[in-house]
């Protein structure tokens, strides 16, 4: 009996001592690669980002000027959306959204959506989405010129009913074999436009950095 | 010496991991979509296998048989964390495309495999090399297969290889076939089992003909892989 129970002690020390040693090299390396990582992720933003709005649009840091809407029933998901705004001059030149597209075919798609302070779009680009190889990545700028198709399109070009593909009698082509992927990148931007249309008001006044919340 | 030589060449070819054991089989079909995601995984793995290998084999007697697998365990699943946190750190834009596929190569069986099956029972050295052997193996199938879905599914090689080896890397990709339209079987999931499943036949035809001068038996029948 007295046996048994030393063994299960000895067994106890034994998996404990190995939980802290796999605890201790984890955190030894996290702390290593968390500042790396931290800055990996904001470059990774920020390439994208630049690629939407050019040095001549801005003269401020894209990433520091922002704000996070949490309710973002407006952009019709439940994520968190993010707007970036581009000043230049501490005026307002663009602002950029990352909305995301819940409805594509295999699940959520996320962008990133650049709106003239005008309300005319600068572009999207597809930031990550699980699409089908082949038929719903070509959403993809590396897979097909289609996202460009968005390029200085506003909500009176077309006009509001023809923001749909043309399957849908709307004005965007969709691709063969995959409606689904166009539509919910479809849906998302125009939800993007009306949500700036509706809240201009809110970035154009609050464009310096000081002023905002 | 010749020891060794059994364990790499067990672990390259004879107990290959994917081909003959048919361990791993999810990252395996997963990511294999192209030889640069395959090189990656593999590579990851391989890692994972040396250094879970050598870590079981030091502590094989300290660590009684009751508890053994629960510490095997807790021993992966910390290497393979500190694995992904480098990856996320060091190759950024693989790490987002293997994505999910790095921590669950801790579910790979043919880890706790090797450590449960060798390292627990063999000195360090040959731990070591186990491991080794039998990531290369690992490694080496996923790379022929993604080789070949990428050739057939796009018609490229090496795509994307500057996402592991630098800006410099971005000229390595071969174009197999000009302006290809792509074969999406080959891309998507079945074509990943298709694949997997011609090159282990390849692979046992080979073992067949490398068998034949041994034995002595002549034989002229009709071989149904030569007609």
């Amino acid at each position: 009996m007295a046996n048994n129970k030393t063994l299960l002690l000895k067994s106890g020390w034994v998996l404990g001592l190995f939980s802290l040693i796999g605890i201790g090299l984890v955190s030894l390396t996290y702390s290593i690669t968390k500042d790396k990582i931290a800055d990996n992720q904001r470059m990774f933003i920020l390439q994208n980002l630049r690629e939407l709005v050019p040095e001549t649009l801005h003269d401020n840091d894209l990433l520091s000027d922002n704000i996070t809407i949490v309710d973002a029933k407006a952009f019709g998901n439940q994520q968190p959306v993010t707007l970036y705004k581009a000043t230049k001059n501490q005026q307002l030149s663009a602002i950029i959204a990352s909305p995301t597209a819940a409805d594509g075919y295999n699940g959520s798609i996320k962008l990133l959506v650049a709106i003239r302070e005008n309300g005319e779009l600068i572009g999207v680009r597809v930031v990550s989405h699980h699409e089908t190889p082949g038929l719903g990545d070509a959403i993809d700028t590396n897979k097909s010129d289609w996202i460009y198709g968005f390029n200085g399109r506003s909500l009176t070009n077309p006009e509001t009913r023809l923001w749909r593909v043309k399957k849908d009698g709307g004005d965007f082509d969709q691709f063969t074999g995959a409606t689904i992927t166009p539509r919910a990148v479809v849906k998302t931007v125009l939800k993007t436009l009306q949500y700036y249309e509706a809240n201009k008001h809110l970035f154009i006044t609050t464009a310096t950095p000081s002023d905002h919340e | 010496m010749n020891s060794y030589k059994h364990i790499l060449k067990n672990g390259l070819w004879d107990n290959n991991q994917a081909f003959v054991a048919l361990l791993g089989l999810c990252p395996l079909l997963a990511v294999s979509n192209t030889v640069i995601n395959g090189l990656g995984l593999g590579l990851a793995t391989t890692l994972t296998l040396i250094l879970s290998n050598s870590i079981v084999s030091i502590i094989r007697h300290q660590v009684g048989t009751e508890i053994r697998l629960p510490v095997f365990v807790l021993i992966i699943a910390s290497i393979v964390t500190a694995i992904e946190l480098a990856m996320n750190a060091f190759f950024y834009e693989l790490y987002l495309i293997l994505g999910i596929f790095i921590p669950l190569i801790v579910t790979n069986c043919s880890i706790i495999g090797r450590a449960e099956a060798f390292a627990s029972k063999n000195p360090f050295t040959a731990s070591f090399v186990d491991g080794l052997a039998m990531g290369l193996g690992f490694t080496a199938a996923l790379v022929t297969l993604g080789a070949v879905r990428e050739v057939l599914g796009s018609g490229t090689l090496l795509a994307n290889a500057h996402l592991m080896f630098g800006d410099s890397a971005k000229d390595m990709v071969i174009y197999v076939m000009r302006d290809y339209e792509g074969f999406l079987l080959a891309i998507l999931p079945p074509g990943a089992f298709i694949g997997l499943g011609l090159l282990i036949a390849l692979k046992n035809i080979i073992d067949k003909r490398l068998a034949k001068p041994k034995t002595q038996t002549v034989n002229f029948s009709i071989d149904p892989e030569k007609a």
